[in-house]
């Protein structure tokens, strides 16, 4: 029935939506930060573990849609053992790939976040994909506490 | 009410033979904006093709056509809504800036530090956030009257909080995040008891109930065109006449002065005195086109009509188990509000719309609201007079359908 969705809610998503990894508060965090898409009230708290310049640990709180819960959780997985300069740049081409601002980058440069890439074709649902990523951005140059997507 | 001609209705808006994601669009967010009637739409046509040109300024004949066009239209919202004179028929750009006309002109010039104005916990932000100018401003206070869990006005805590310091009661006819329509016969007679004005946002109450400003007795009254099938950008501000002559104009420029010299303007009398510069000419005109096609149909029909659709919508959303409806007062417009237990609002509406059907997804301008419920958004479907009950199968079906997927 939802044919036309495919690309959008991929099976992974859904499984990250219904289990998503790393879903816990982290005691011993040394970088938290809040995420927060005012449009669609989605919020979320991201923790990371930083030591020598490599994110040795990252978890997450809150709540949001499908897309933006299945985006953070992805990201914690696949963030979890890469340096800063690494996850800056992962950032870089995932915010390039969403948002369809350049066709250089290619999907197998981003791994399994591909499934995410769905989000081009609505521009309405693109900010839930990227907003645990500018939360990520964030909390790598240590500068807020919290950031808004407006 | 078999003699509903919504075939004739439906057959009137053009778009809602649109095709959506390939898929007839069923369009359920009326709350938002309505669509447009062909007798609206010719009449912008008309109008730039046959009757245009500015204002109560010519001279010529095109503009003394297009003035009368554009007071017709006056005319119609004010037999529309039983105000006693045209005078008292304010154009502006829509409900937000009829607000904040009288957050300025009536609220600068009539309120002291320490005056407070009286809001209800139902609001949307355009009947929030002027009045937080305003006490900003002029330090004035604002208070907010509760509502209970089915989202209904607390009427006697209302009454309590009307006290000296009370300056205006300015308050929902009928919310749009939850469809509850306030006692505002009770608010008014309440409220003037205690000698305070009381300024009605009628945004979503118009169309879907009669308004008679008169019985109402309330002292201002608000909405815009584009909920009531006209045209975006035009709006009316509804003050009584007294009120809005004692009140100093909210902008200055053309059309709005009787004399100016660099010492001195005086100002032209009602309603000029409040619409400075070049209207929405032609919108206006298509607003009074809508009110024609309203009053063809009948709004009390339109009403029970509506009232009909919300009854079926709501007992059928009622058997889908994890959906919850956010809004469940004993007086209710047509507006189904709801959430469901681990799906995004976010989601409920992209999968919707992959179906033709557009709802609305957020906070609806109302984050007090989602705050009070503790949800970060709704979903809302909200019918009007073009709905139909497939239309709510098919919504109906898309939401069983959806839950599934998300398993």
């Amino acid at each position: 029935m939802f044919d036309d969705l495919r690309d959008l809610y991929q099976e992974v998503i859904f499984d990250h939506n219904r289990n998503p990894r790393n879903f816990r508060v982290m005691a011993d965090a040394n970088r938290q930060v809040e995420g927060f898409n005012p449009l669609c009230g989605d919020r979320l708290t991201l923790y990371l573990k930083i030591e020598d310049h490599r994110i040795s640990d990252a978890s997450f709180q809150g709540s949001g849609c499908a897309i933006s819960t299945a985006s953070v959780s992805l990201m914690t997985e696949i963030i979890k053992g890469k340096t800063e300069a690494e996850a800056e740049q992962l950032f870089k081409q995932f915010h390039e790939i969403t948002t369809g601002q350049s066709d250089q980058v290619k999907l197998e440069a981003i791994g399994k976040l591909a499934v995410l890439a769905g989000v081009r074709e609505y521009p309405a649902r693109v900010k839930c994909a990227t907003l645990a990523w500018h939360t990520l951005d964030a909390a790598l140059k240590n500068q807020a506490q919290s950031i808004s997507t407006e | 009410m078999t003699s509903y001609p919504i075939e004739q209705i439906r057959a009137d808006f053009p778009i809602l033979r649109e095709k959506i994601r390939n898929k007839p669009l069923v369009y359920l967010d009326n709350a938002a904006s309505c669509q447009k009637p062909q007798a609206v739409i010719d009449s912008l046509v008309h109008v730039y093709s046959h009757e245009y040109a500015n204002i109560h300024r010519g001279v010529h004949t095109l503009s003394m056509k297009a003035t009368d066009c554009f007071e017709t239209a006056r005319e119609k919202v004010r037999g529309f809504i039983n105000a006693a004179s045209h005078k008292e028929i304010i154009l502006v750009r829509g409900a937000t800036e009829a607000i904040n006309l009288v957050a300025q002109s009536f609220g600068r010039s009539q309120l002291q530090v320490g005056d407070e104005i009286l809001i209800s916990a139902m609001e949307h932000h355009a009947n929030i956030v002027p009045w937080q100018m305003l006490c900003e401003q002029i330090g004035a206070v604002l208070k907010v009257a509760p509502m209970n869990l089915r989202g209904e006005l607390l009427l006697d805590e209302f009454k309590a909080l009307l006290t000296d310091k009370t300056k205006l009661v300015a308050i929902t006819h009928m919310s749009n995040a939850l469809g509850s329509i306030n006692p505002v016969a009770e608010i008014v007679t309440a409220a003037h008891a205690k000698n305070i004005p009381v300024l009605l946002d009628g945004a979503q109450a118009i169309p879907h109930l009669k308004v008679d400003v008169q019985a109402l007795d309330c002292d201002f009254y608000v909405f815009s065109g584009h909920k009531l099938y006209g045209p975006s950008g035009v709006g009316i501000l509804y003050g009584k006449q007294a009120l809005l002559e004692a009140m100093p104009p909210y902008q200055g420029g053309g059309d709005m002065i009787r004399k100016v010299t660099f010492a001195a303007t005086e100002y032209a009398g009602l309603p000029y005195k409040f619409e400075a510069g070049t209207p929405a000419i032609a919108e206006f005109i298509g607003l009074g086109a809508a009110i024609d096609y309203i009053n063809q149909i009948g709004i009390d029909t339109i009403a029970s009509y509506e009232a009909e659709l919300l009854a079926y919508a709501t007992e059928q959303a009622q058997q889908i188990k994890g959906l919850n409806i956010i809004g469940q007062a004993a007086e209710k417009g047509s507006i189904l509000s709801f959430t469901l237990d681990k799906i995004h609002p976010h989601d409920i509406g992209t999968m919707l719309d992959s179906l033709g059907i557009a709802i609305r997804a957020g906070h609806h301008c109302a984050m007090p609201v989602m705050d009070f419920y503790q949800v970060p958004a709704t979903a809302r479907a909200s019918f009007a007079m073009y709905n139909t009950h497939q239309e709510i199968d098919v919504l109906i079906h898309g939401i069983k359908s959806l839950i599934e997927v998300f398993g």
